[in-house]
């Protein structure tokens, strides 16, 4: 689709959490790249590693996780080498992170502008002047009245909060925005509202955007391309309406048949049986397979590879041929 | 839908305000405004709304937890303001009980799971020897899915699953015969691949023991997987109810209409509309006459701000609160004319 040169680049990248039971490694060798201007969306349940690999990319795991192997390409220099004043200098400037939690990430006793201030400041030196038309700016670009720059988050509606986050991580108009489940704390009119925001932003401005949920039909409109992860691994990635029209991997079609609709006919649905593995206790083989509809001998002792279909990669032995 | 003389528990007029700031604060919260609903035998009633709607309350004031500013719950036709004696409370509570939102923090870790259940059992049937409470607390497990039975009594919180945890709040709410449970958000919390599990554990209990349930959701979806009936608020009071099929495909309110609009569905073709409606929440607070939507309407006339619209028979067992709404059906109602969501 967009040919260029990727704007992140990861391969084979792995983290660990270090606790007393031992190494538990939450992300296990995932590649994947994001061309300019790409949306990659990532889905997978509470435990499978995406917000710890988002947190990974962005270089901001703290102890006990710790990454453990693989690299992160991002305008092509290695972030997994970088020192942390390298990487201040890039981060927020280059590439931006919008939280899950907007009450949580921001200030209470700080007001929106100055906390804009912060981030603006500890880049660049500018005038008063030019700070406060920078701030009026990015809060005008995301629909929010610029008195609120006067205001403290809990003077903001949710929805107001989140898009305020978006504010600041567009500030200096970076060339990729990370975003861990930004929407998953609204309602569903809120919800939409925010995510055609996001869209029509990242048209205008043109940044790649890597979006985190847990809720596969909300990015089903909204992603270029997308990844799912089961227990640390990607088990399948590609278009997204390629993944939606004809999901290859037994866990995303029972992802597929997990969520019912407000259209079409009225059927039953039987979810995935079983739950997601505990990390310490992986299953041998593939990971999946104690759940899995169609599985097969050798997925209890051999893990399956990525096998190309249609497009699509997908971690699943139906597909060797 | 069969139409029953007399519903299974039916509010009237259900109201609930909260002050906030202090005693002599003028600022009335509305959280509930007038809300008449009912809930037949065996039937699944969903209430869906966004958050601050008063959902919640209204399944707070059935369990008794608050108490309604004015207006009345009718439990078998009879008030639960004349229940005094603590025989019947308990009674009740036994009959009505509530499953919660949140499976994690609903158990409390240092107990076993089966504790809450072989409590109920002991404080609502104290016939029961402990062998015997054991023994049903064991099927009671054992028909919300956590099987073998035996080996789950035994387990702590932190050994289930967060979907076998909240079955857990089912055997709960099943240890004293319920007719009526309150599900506030049950699934809200668990996984995608884990959730539909408990939708169906609600739909297999209405049809094997014939509990009615009252789901509490923001997920039209869910509500219309489980549901008979629908039932959307919007700022305490009730916007639109009816047959859930009939709602879904003849939305009458203009709030149920952009709700709608705003479910995800990836199985709806793809289109994304040009600009987006910068959604705010409503304000309750001395909310005064007049429709509560009318801010975010697009089709408000000036009555919307002069008078509160009530809720009209627009099509068959479909009433929806809205002064511009069209009626379907043939001999048109006077607007006056309010009609119960039950009929």
């Amino acid at each position: 689709m967009i040919a260029a040169a990727p704007v992140l680049e990861v391969k084979e990248l792995s983290v660990e959490y270090q606790t007393d039971a031992g190494a538990v490694r939450a992300v296990d060798r995932v590649s994947l790249d994001v061309a300019k201007g790409e949306f990659l969306g990532i889905v997978g349940e509470s435990g499978c590693g995406k917000s710890t690999l988002l947190f990974a990319i962005a270089r901001l795991l703290t102890p006990p996780a710790e990454i453990a192997g693989g690299s992160v390409h991002f305008g092509g220099r290695d972030m997994v080498a970088m020192t942390e004043p390298e990487l201040r200098h890039i981060r927020w400037r280059d590439y931006s992170v919008v939280m899950q939690s907007a009450m949580n990430a921001l200030n209470p006793v700080m007001t929106i502008g100055a906390q804009l201030r912060d981030a603006i400041e500890a880049h660049e030196r500018q005038s008063a002047q030019s700070l406060r038309e920078r701030s009026e700016q990015v809060m005008r670009l995301v629909g929010i009245d610029p008195v609120h720059l006067g205001s403290y988050p809990h003077q903001l509606s949710g929805g107001m909060r989140q898009r305020a986050m978006i504010a600041m991580a567009l500030v200096f108009t970076p060339d990729l925005v990370i975003m861990d489940e930004p929407t998953s704390a609204l309602d569903v009119v809120a919800q939409r509202s925010l995510m055609l925001q996001i869209k029509d932003l990242q048209r205008r401005i043109g940044f790649a955007a890597v979006f985190v949920t847990h809720d596969m039909s909300l990015v089903s409109h909204f992603s270029d391309r997308l990844a799912v992860m089961y227990a640390g691994q990607i088990v399948e990635i590609g278009d997204t309406r390629a993944v939606f029209a004809d999901p290859k991997h037994p866990y995303t079609k029972g992802l597929m048949h997990s969520f019912p609709s407000i259209s079409g006919p009225k059927e039953r649905l039987v979810g995935i049986a079983g739950s997601p593995p505990d990390l310490l206790h992986l299953p041998s083989g593939c990971r999946f397979h104690p759940r899995c509809p169609s599985v097969m001998p050798r997925c209890r002792t051999e893990e399956p590879p990525f096998y190309q279909q249609d497009g699509d990669l997908v971690r699943c032995h139906l597909y060797d041929r | 839908m069969k139409t029953e003389p007399r519903p299974l528990l039916e509010t009237v007029s259900l109201t609930r305000h909260f002050r906030l700031g202090g005693v002599f604060s003028k600022r009335i919260l509305h959280a509930v405004d007038d809300v008449d609903l009912a809930i037949g035998a065996a039937e699944i009633v969903a209430l869906v709304g966004e958050s601050g709607s008063g959902k919640s309350t209204i399944a707070r004031l059935i369990a008794r937890v608050y108490r309604p500013t004015r207006g009345e719950i009718r439990y078998h036709g009879r008030p639960l303001s004349a229940m005094r004696s603590r025989a019947e409370q308990l009674e009740y509570r036994g009959h009505v009980p509530m499953v919660f939102q949140d499976p994690y923090g609903s158990l409390s870790p240092v107990y076993r799971v089966s504790h809450g259940v072989l409590r109920a059992l002991k404080l609502h049937r104290p016939a029961l020897a402990k062998s015997a409470r054991e023994q049903v607390a064991a099927e009671l497990f054992e028909s919300v899915g956590l099987s073998p039975g035996r080996e789950f009594l035994v387990k702590y919180p932190y050994e289930l699953s967060g979907g076998q945890r909240q079955r857990v709040g089912f055997a709960q709410a099943l240890a004293c015969s319920p007719e009526l449970i309150l599900a506030d958000e049950p699934v809200s919390m668990l996984d995608v691949s884990v959730r539909i599990g408990v939708l169906n554990l609600m739909a297999t209990l209405r049809r094997e023991l014939r509990i009615s349930f009252l789901y509490i959701t923001h997920d039209i979806a869910s509500a219309r997987y489980v549901a008979d009936r629908l039932i959307v608020m919007y700022a305490g009071q009730i916007a639109e109810s009816g047959p859930v099929e009939d709602v879904l495909a003849h939305p009458k309110h203009p709030y149920t209409q952009l709700l709608l609009s705003a479910v995800p569905d990836p199985r709806a073709p793809i289109s994304l509309p040009a600009s987006s409606e910068v959604a705010e929440p409503p304000r309750v607070v001395s909310p005064g006459e007049g429709c509560r939507f009318r801010a975010r309407c697009p089709f408000a006339i000036d009555e919307c701000s002069v008078s509160t619209p009530h809720l009209r028979l627009l099509r068959p067992a479909h009433t929806a609160a809205c002064h511009v709404a069209a009626s379907d059906v043939a001999d048109l109602m006077p607007d006056t004319e309010r009609a119960a969501s039950s009929r």
